[in-house]
């Protein structure tokens, strides 16, 4: 029983960071109507630029956040403009291609850059663990939740008490009206890009001290994130937050009571178990074009 | 009228003749082993052509059905004891009908949902398989992989021979199916769900039957097609046989191609996949390759978002009109 409530434990502090990611995810889904396949890849890609800064000047991992998300911002800007902006017809089923091939020329660069050895970010709060009621619970878990809790709360406040917040909400609600109103639309694509890009970059420096990574891991990673976000409903911040916690809650207490190599699977099961439910997903509305 | 389809008949006489009689041109294996993959390509971007380019339903989880091809093939040989040789050929209806199957599973799952949740949730059961191939060792050998029996009679350079053969002769079995959806009211149908769904269901079009129809055939020329490479390449095991990377090669030769048209696929697959093998066999170490790839991929999504066969119609009935 210990052993279940703290996988639980782990599970929630672990679907923090999965949270974080998949919120930026959602968010590119929410305001451009586009699935970023490439967002996994992202991730790693900040993952590896916290280790590239990590290893030449040997500073605290969470410090290169200061540099790599502004950096992954920049770079999601660019991204928009130059890949997703461009296509007008198909765009949902283009993007997915256009994102895919970011992916891979990732993927393929970081390969060439670092090999596909696995690497990881080191830390003194990797291993080490404090007991709380018993439990054991290692500092980077709590220090990967706490901030992945301060940068939602900020992209919360962002999008909630800001004119830009209220530019990009309207835009996911309707791109046409926002236009009618007023609202630069092509710009606050951009930026919701670049804030996704970002938040993946600090998604990839917790990813990146709980786990061993190399240039292929994307994969394993992006099938988690669609998996969360269509759970949580397309587009919904909220239900990204909900499913992340539901999922990884799952997977930890599977771990435990089955057996680890069925942990993932358990991911799928409550994603087909919703389909066939709910195939909107716990938050998605169910307009008939959009799904 | 009839001079056109004359010159399109000699054209196929002519494309069919060099595809029949590569073995014998050019009997050096590299060609051959090219010919193999390039074959191979084009029955899956026509097999993938059928569900995606006719219905609109992009899958980028195929890759889950040419893995599940190929260990179904590979457990039916060894559990029915077959020998090396011919006879597993005659096993890769089975196994393309065990992936119809299974096929019937997913596709009625996932297509309870449409556009862009339809390509995340095809993604998810490609993994899901992967992890399956991996999980089931007693079945299929998991990570440590699963190994063909290897035809010891085919040396030298007959050994491409049969298995290039075999792919061609499911690709043509691919192009004539999706030849034949081309002009039935069936395909009609599946072309009016890509225009406008709602409107198809409304004018009576058996919507949820038909998708799940095209869905089935696709994945089953698929997994036939993933059957014979298992075969070929002897030894498999679950990252290498469902790679996304199969899954996504061949979506971009059907949309290189054209979506929705039947020569689209096959130009798609003839252009890509011997650049492809270029690209993997001199920069294959490196891993740079894959920067190649997704260079061709962003150029030929931005610049030619229709495909080469529609860009190139629509030319050609400009100049035939006369008007600019």
């Amino acid at each position: 029983m210990t052993l279940v409530l703290e996988a639980a434990v782990l599970g929630v502090l672990t679907g923090g960071v999965y949270a974080l990611m998949a919120s930026g995810l959602t968010l590119i889904f929410g305001v451009m109507r586009i699935i970023n396949v490439g967002h996994g890849a992202l991730v790693i890609l900040g993952a590896y630029l916290s280790f590239a800064l990590f290893r030449s000047l040997h500073v605290d991992p969470f410090l290169t956040l200061i540099v790599t998300m502004p950096v992954m911002f920049a770079l999601g800007v660019l991204l928009q403009v130059v890949f997703i902006r461009p296509l007008e017809t198909d765009r949902e089923a283009l993007s997915v291609l256009v994102t895919y091939a970011t992916a891979l020329g990732i993927e393929g660069a970081l390969g060439y850059l670092f090999t596909t050895n696995y690497v990881q970010l080191r830390a003194w709060y990797e291993t080490a663990s404090f007991a709380v009621l018993g439990f054991h619970v290692t500092y980077v878990y709590v220090f990967g939740f706490l901030l992945c809790l301060a940068i939602l709360g900020a992209l919360f406040l962002v999008l909630y008490r800001t004119a830009f917040g209220a530019a990009v909400r309207a835009t996911m609600l309707n791109r046409t009206a926002a236009q009618l109103v007023g609202v630069d639309v092509d710009r606050v694509a951009a930026f919701a890009f670049g804030i996704g890009v970002a938040t993946a970059a600090a998604g990839g420096v917790v990813f990146g001290i709980t786990n061993a990574f190399n240039p292929g891991s994307h994969y394993d990673l992006i099938s988690r994130l669609l998996t969360i976000i269509v759970l949580g409903g397309l587009g919904s911040l909220r239900g990204a937050i909900v499913a992340a916690l539901i999922m990884l809650v799952t997977e930890d207490v599977t771990a435990v009571l089955v057996s680890p190599v069925w942990a993932s699977f358990a991911f799928f099961v409550i994603l087909v178990a919703v389909l066939i439910v709910r195939p909107q997903g716990l938050y998605g509305v169910r307009v008939r074009d959009r799904l | 009228v009839t001079r056109r389809r004359l010159a399109a008949l000699a054209g196929l006489v002519v494309v069919g003749g060099v595809a029949l009689l590569l073995p014998v041109i050019a009997p050096d294996p590299a060609t051959t082993n090219m010919a193999v993959f390039t074959v191979m390509y084009v029955g899956l971007a026509t097999a993938w052509n059928i569900m995606g380019g006719y219905t609109g339903y992009i899958s980028l989880g195929h890759a889950a059905f040419f893995g599940f091809g190929a260990y179904s093939l590979g457990l039916l040989i060894v559990h029915l004891d077959v020998a090396a040789g011919y006879g597993p050929f005659l096993l890769v209806p089975v196994a393309g009908l065990l992936t119809g199957l299974l096929a019937v599973g997913i596709g009625w799952i996932a297509l309870r949902t449409r556009a862009a949740t339809f390509v995340i949730v095809t993604i998810a059961f490609m993994f899901m398989l992967q992890l399956l191939a991996e999980n089931l060792v007693t079945v299929t050998g998991g990570g440590g992989g699963f190994s063909f029996p290897y035809p010891h009679d085919w040396g030298g350079d007959f050994f491409n021979t049969p298995f290039y053969y075999a792919m061609l002769a499911l690709a043509a079995v691919a192009l004539a199916a999706s030849w034949w959806i081309r002009r039935s009211k069936f395909g009609l149908g599946l072309l009016a769900i890509r225009d406008d769904e709602d409107k198809a269901l409304a004018v009576g079009v058996p919507t949820r039957a038909f998708k799940l129809t095209a869905f089935v055939i696709s994945a089953c020329l698929v997994g036939m097609i993933g059957g014979v490479y298992g075969y070929y390449v002897t030894y498999i095991y679950p990252q290498f046989v469902v790679d996304p990377l199969i899954g996504i090669s061949m979506v971009l030769m059907a949309f290189l191609g054209g979506l929705g048209t039947l020569s689209g696929p096959v130009i798609g697959a003839l252009l890509l996949e011997p650049a492809q093998l270029e690209f993997a066999y001199h920069l294959g170490a490196s891993r740079l390759y894959l920067v190649f790839y997704a260079g061709v991929f962003l150029i030929v999504i931005l610049l030619l978002p229709r495909g080469i066969v529609p860009s190139v119609a629509q030319l050609a009935r400009r100049r035939r009109l006369g008007s600019p």
